[in-house]
Parts: C-alpha cells; structure tokens; sequence
C-alpha cells in the first residue's frame, strides 16, 4: 500500500460530495418537473452533510496539519476555513435557484449537479499543496461554471456569457499551466513545499521570474483583478442570477485560497520578485473596479465592477506576506468571510426584484422599496454599508485589517490609494440606497412570495451585521486558520 | 541494426499519410490518410521501447479520435469542393509560417545535438526496458512528515506510467475523472434541445 488508509478519509467529505452530485445527476433523471424541488433540498442537504463530514474527519485526523496523497492533498486548518464558507455558498445559491429555476423552462437536476461538482472542484482547490492537484481542481470547478453560465440557453446574453468565460477561462489556464511549467523547470518539482525548498536553498534561474509572472497572471485572472478583470461584468451580467451571485463569490474564494497557498508557502521565497507585481495590480483593480461601477446602470453589472474593487483590496493582504503575526493571510481570511456575506445578500435582492425578464436588472428595479418592504429595505441597506466599508458591518471590519496590513507592510499610498476608493464606491452603492429610500416606486412585494431567497437573505444580513457588531470572535477564529508552512 | 531502418521506413509512412491529410479532395480521404499517420507514429514508438504510448496512440487517437473526426464530416455534409481552386489564396502566408516554424524546431535540434550529443545517443531499446526508479516517499506519521528512499525495478514503459498515474499522481488522476464526467454533461447540457414542458 503506498498511501495509508488514513488518506481517504481526509478526503472523505469531498468524496461524498462527488458520490451526491453524481446521485442528483441520477436521480434527476426520474423527477418530473414539479418535483425538482426535491433535487434542490438533497443538494443543499448534501452540502450540509459534507460540512459535517470535514468537522468529522477533521477530528478524526488528529493533529493538523496532515497531508495525504503523497503531499498532493493537506487537510489544514486554513483550508476547512475555505471549505466550510465555500460550503455556505454552495447552499445559499441553491435557496436564490429554487424558484428561479422552476419558473424557467430548464431543468434542474443538471444544474444541481453542476453546483454540487463545481464546489468539489473548489474543495479541491483549497486543500491542494501540489501544482498538478490545484490545477486539475481548478479546471474542474470552471468547467462546471461554463456550463452554469451559459445554462439559460436561449438568452442570447447566457450564451455570450458562457463564450467569452470558457475562451478566456481556457486562455487564462493556459498562461497559469505555462506558467507553471517554467516554475518546474527551475524547482524541479511540483509541490509547493518542495518548491519552497528548492528556492531557498539554491540560486534559481532567471526564468524563474517570467514563471512566477505567469502564474501571477492566471491568478489575477482567475481573482478578476486588473488588467485581467474585463470578462467579469459581462459574464455577471449575462449569467443567470443567481449563478452571478455564485460566480462572484464562490470560485474567487476559491481562487484566493490557492492564490495565498501558491505565493506564501511555494513562491514564499522569493517574495521579493511577486510583490511590486501584486502592488500594481491590487491599485490597478481598486481604480478601474471602483470608477468602473460609477457608470454602470444594471446592477448585475455594478455588482460586477464592485466585485472587482474588493478582489483589488483583498490583494492588499498577499503584501504583508512578511509579517510575522501572520495579519496579512487573517486579514484576507475575515475578509473574505465579510464579502461572501455581503455580496451573496447583495445578489439577493436583486434576484428578488427583477422586473424586466432576463438580463434586465437596472437600478430603477430598487426605486420604492423601503416603502414596498422596509425589512429588505434595511437588508440591503446592511449590504451596501458593509460593501462601501462603513461600520457597524462586516465590510468596515475586513476592510480595516487589511488596510491595517498593508501599513505594516509600508504600503503607505496604496492602503491612501485603498481609502480614498472606498470613498469612490459610496455614490454607487448609495445610487442604489437613494433608489431605496428616495424614489417612489410601485407594487408590492411579501417575502412569502420568495421564501427561500428572503431566508438566504436574512442569513447573509445577519453574518454581516454579527461580524461588525462583534468582530473579535470572527478574527480570533480566523487567526488560527492561518497556513501551516507559513512565510 | 534494426532500428535504423524501422525509424525510416514508418517515419517516411508518418510523412506519406500527412502530406496525404492536406493533398486530398475528399475530407474522408483526408481522415483516412491521418489513420496511416497516426498507425505510423505508434510504431514508432514501439521502436522506442514505448508499448504503452503505442497502445494509447491507436486506441485514443487511430481509435476515439478518428471515429470523431469521421462522425464529424459524416454530420456536417460537407460538399464536394469541385468548383473551388486547389491551393487557397493564403497558401503564401501559410508556406511563409510553415517555414518559420520549420527554421525554429530544425535549428533547436542541431542546437541541441551540438552541446549534448543528442543525436549521436544510441537507442539502445535493451536498456530502455528496465528503468530504475528511485524517488522519495514522503509519508505524514503523527503530524511529522517522513522521507524514506524508495528504489524501484520498473520493467517497461507501461508500468512505469502506471506507477505516475496510480500512485504518484492518484488524487489528480481521480479529480480528473470527475472532470471528463462534468465535461460529458456540460456538453449535453448545452447541445441537447431545450426541454419543452411535458409532465
């Protein structure tokens, strides 16, 4: 036996994630249409029951961290944290699908599946500590995103979304896997420890620097961060919504997990060749997200461009990589944490209240709603608070310690530079509170009409407001999830 | 002294069936001389030693990817291009970049056969068939990771990618798996008609 036993059972939630997905796929196939329902509520089901499961083995492992698989595979406290929020995203989109889908004319045991099989992938991705293993993950939870966007295949819109993500997802691997394959021929191996060590203990060769470029590219693309952010709004725009508020959330996690694994722990180092790189991009993404999202009329769009302003600000964390308390990796970790809750919540008032069919959202959809449904109202009054950075919500505290980080690094200008932007995105958000709160609107709307998207949304309000109002647990726990080979 | 004489005659059949896949009229014709080349390159490697490429060259690609290709022209009807001249008008600019391509590959062998006597190597298959792999184990026992030398008589080609694919590279072996799978029904989600209501 070349791997002990042991070894499966560190992958034992995400096996039993992919023998779910693959149950739905079956299973869907006897539901008749009115039924699918049921598909939807196994799937959130088996989410839970995996999360379960990583608590399980997690404990059964023992000491953390454990590696398996011949270093292919860690189980570590950083990568259940990932885990267990990508989890969350996984059964909050299925509560904004349920109806979504079943008013549409497509069928939902597919798209299930795909939902279950690309949060694999993600799983996947946020154990990984060898190249080959991170890259197969990867491709596995995109390749289901391509299909997912372009799932509403009569829309135009779907369609052109689910083109230019699959070419320009399949360009942006093909830079990262040469990328990779030049970081090969310097160290010689794949796997992010053997890396490390091959770096600090020999002089490396020059390419090595065009190698890390690279893969630095495929990781700016992946993260949407510019000057690689372009494919971002449209594919938001022209997905289904709620596979927008998947999409924003869920694979840039995922992405930022392997991002921080790839840098901290392979290309560790050699942080003196990545940082000025990363410090261009991070002021790049703040400017061009932030400014962008000043123009934009459909929200899905704006939301798109948001987006693309916090992956630039989360950068700010990947600079503090020298510190020794470790801020600039739990910086990004309680970050994170706060974005997937305000953006999800975000996302769901928007699916919530579209009007104008598919791919219609505009600003004008929010005109009257504290009058329609003041708690909503308040809801998302909560996210675009916490999305602009202003306390007592999640986005002020993530914000805060990064910023923080950045300072320590002595990036002066770039966390003035990450203030200052943050200024820039209260009119956007606060083009939609004035919507909200200002202008008349018409209609009704009762959260019985949807209840599984309000009760994904009070989820969300409350994560946010619970990490602003008492942060201190959040970081705490966040401090412990922090990379075991770390810098 | 084999070898020489088998390396020229299936590389002149490699060579043969491609210049046959752009020569020919029909696209048919065109996919059966790609059949000739591809049957030539595994036996090439076969004079390499390499059985398993060899195997994985007809059945993946003489096999799964030329039935493809001919289900492909099968479907799509593509009629018969009588009226239309031999050479296309962007010949010129595909000669010039053939060309290029030719002066790059060509001058990184004789390049390369210069400072490491590549090309004087012998192929000696006899010493091809037995490898020995010696790599580190690296094993986890309680939460300290642990190097132990492994050496290994590998006989053949086979079995050493067996060793990469089932045991080195197991986890991603199996995440692939799950991938194609996602890939065959990404593919019929998308292509299929769309679902009328019918209940």
């Amino acid at each position: 036996m070349p791997f002990p036993a042991g070894d499966t059972l560190l992958i034992l939630p995400e096996l039993f994630l992919t023998a779910a997905a693959s149950f739905v796929l079956l299973w869907a196939t006897f539901v008749s249409r009115p039924r699918e329902r049921g598909l939807a509520f196994f799937s959130i089901g088996a989410l839970a029951a995996t999360g379960l499961l990583l608590f399980v083995s997690a404990r059964m492992a023992g000491t953390l961290p454990r590696s398996a698989f011949g270093g292919m595979f860690a189980m570590d406290r950083f990568g259940l944290y990932f885990k267990g929020i990508l989890l969350l995203v996984g059964i909050v989109t299925i509560l904004f699908s349920l109806r979504f889908i079943s008013v549409s004319p497509y069928p939902g045991g597919e798209y299930y599946g795909l939902i279950l099989f690309s949060t694999v992938g993600m799983l996947f991705m946020a154990s990984g500590t060898h190249l080959a293993s991170i890259v197969v993950a990867l491709e596995l939870m995109a390749l289901s995103q391509y299909v997912l966007a372009g799932y509403f295949k009569r829309e135009t819109k779907s369609l052109e979304a689910s083109a230019k993500y699959f070419v320009l997802g399949a360009f942006s691997s093909g830079v990262l896997i040469y990328g990779i394959s030049l970081v090969y021929g310097a160290a010689g191996t794949l796997s992010l420890a053997g890396i490390a060590t091959a770096f600090t203990t020999a002089k490396p060769p020059a390419f090595l620097v065009i190698g890390i470029i690279f893969v630095g590219c495929g990781m700016f693309f992946k993260i949407a961060s510019a000057p690689f952010h372009v494919w971002a709004p449209d594919v938001y725009e022209g997905a289904p919504t709620p596979i927008s508020a998947f999409f924003a959330v869920g694979p840039k996690l995922a992405a930022y997990a392997i991002f921080a694994r790839i840098f901290f722990v392979g290309f560790g180092p050699r942080a003196g060749d990545w940082s000025a790189i990363i410090a261009a991009s991070a002021a790049l993404t703040m400017v061009v997200g932030n400014v962008g999202a000043l123009m934009q009329t459909n929200v899905k769009r704006l939301l798109g461009y948001s987006s693309i302003g916090h992956a630039g600000y989360a950068l700010l964390g990947l600079l503090a990589y020298g510190d020794a308390s470790g801020i600039g990796l739990w910086s990004i970790l309680v970050y994170l944490l706060a974005y997937a809750f305000m953006n999800l919540g975000a996302f769901g008032l928007v699916i919530l209240l579209e009007s104008k069919g598919y791919a219609g959202e505009s600003v004008d959809d929010f005109n009257g709603l504290a009058a329609k449904n003041p708690w909503l109202a308040a809801a998302m009054l909560v996210f675009l608070l916490s999305l602009a950075g202003i306390p007592p919500t999640a986005g002020f505290v993530g914000k805060y310690f990064l910023f923080s980080a950045a300072m320590k690094a002595g990036w002066f200008w770039l966390s003035l530079l990450a203030v200052l932007m943050s200024a820039v995105s209260l009119f956007y958000y606060f083009r939609i509170a004035r919507a909200m709160y200002l202008v008349e609107g018409e209609g009704t709307l009762h959260w019985r009409e949807e209840p599984a998207v309000s009760a994904a949304i009070a989820l969300c309000a409350a994560g946010t407001l619970a990490m602003g109002i008492l942060p201190g647990p959040f970081v705490q726990f966040a401090r412990t999830c922090l990379l075991p080979f770390g810098p | 002294m084999t070898a020489p004489f088998f390396f020229w005659f299936f590389a002149a059949i490699v060579v043969f069936g491609a210049v046959g896949v752009v020569a020919m009229r029909q696209p048919v014709h065109s996919a059966l001389f790609l059949l000739l080349s591809f049957f030539g390159v595994a036996a090439l490697f076969i004079t390499l030693n390499a059985e398993f490429l060899a195997a994985v060259q007809v059945l993946v690609y003489a096999g799964g990817i030329m039935v493809l290709f001919l289900f492909t022209i099968m479907l799509v009807n593509i009629r018969r291009t009588a009226g239309q001249p031999y050479v296309h008008r962007q010949a010129g600019a595909a000669l010039l970049v053939a060309f290029f391509l030719l002066a790059v590959v060509g001058g990184t062998i004789v390049a390369s056969s210069r400072t490491s006597g590549l090309a004087d190597a012998p192929a000696d298959p006899a010493k091809l068939s037995t490898t020995t792999i010696s790599r580190m184990m690296t094993e986890t026992v309680d939460g300290k990771t642990v190097k132990t030398p492994v050496t290994e008589q590998v006989a053949g080609n086979s079995q050493a990618v067996a060793w990469g694919l089932y045991r080195d590279y197991l986890l991603p072996f199996e995440v692939a798996s799950v991938f194609l799978l996602v890939a065959m029904i990404g593919a019929v989600v998308l292509g299929k008609r769309t679902m009328e209501h019918v209940d």
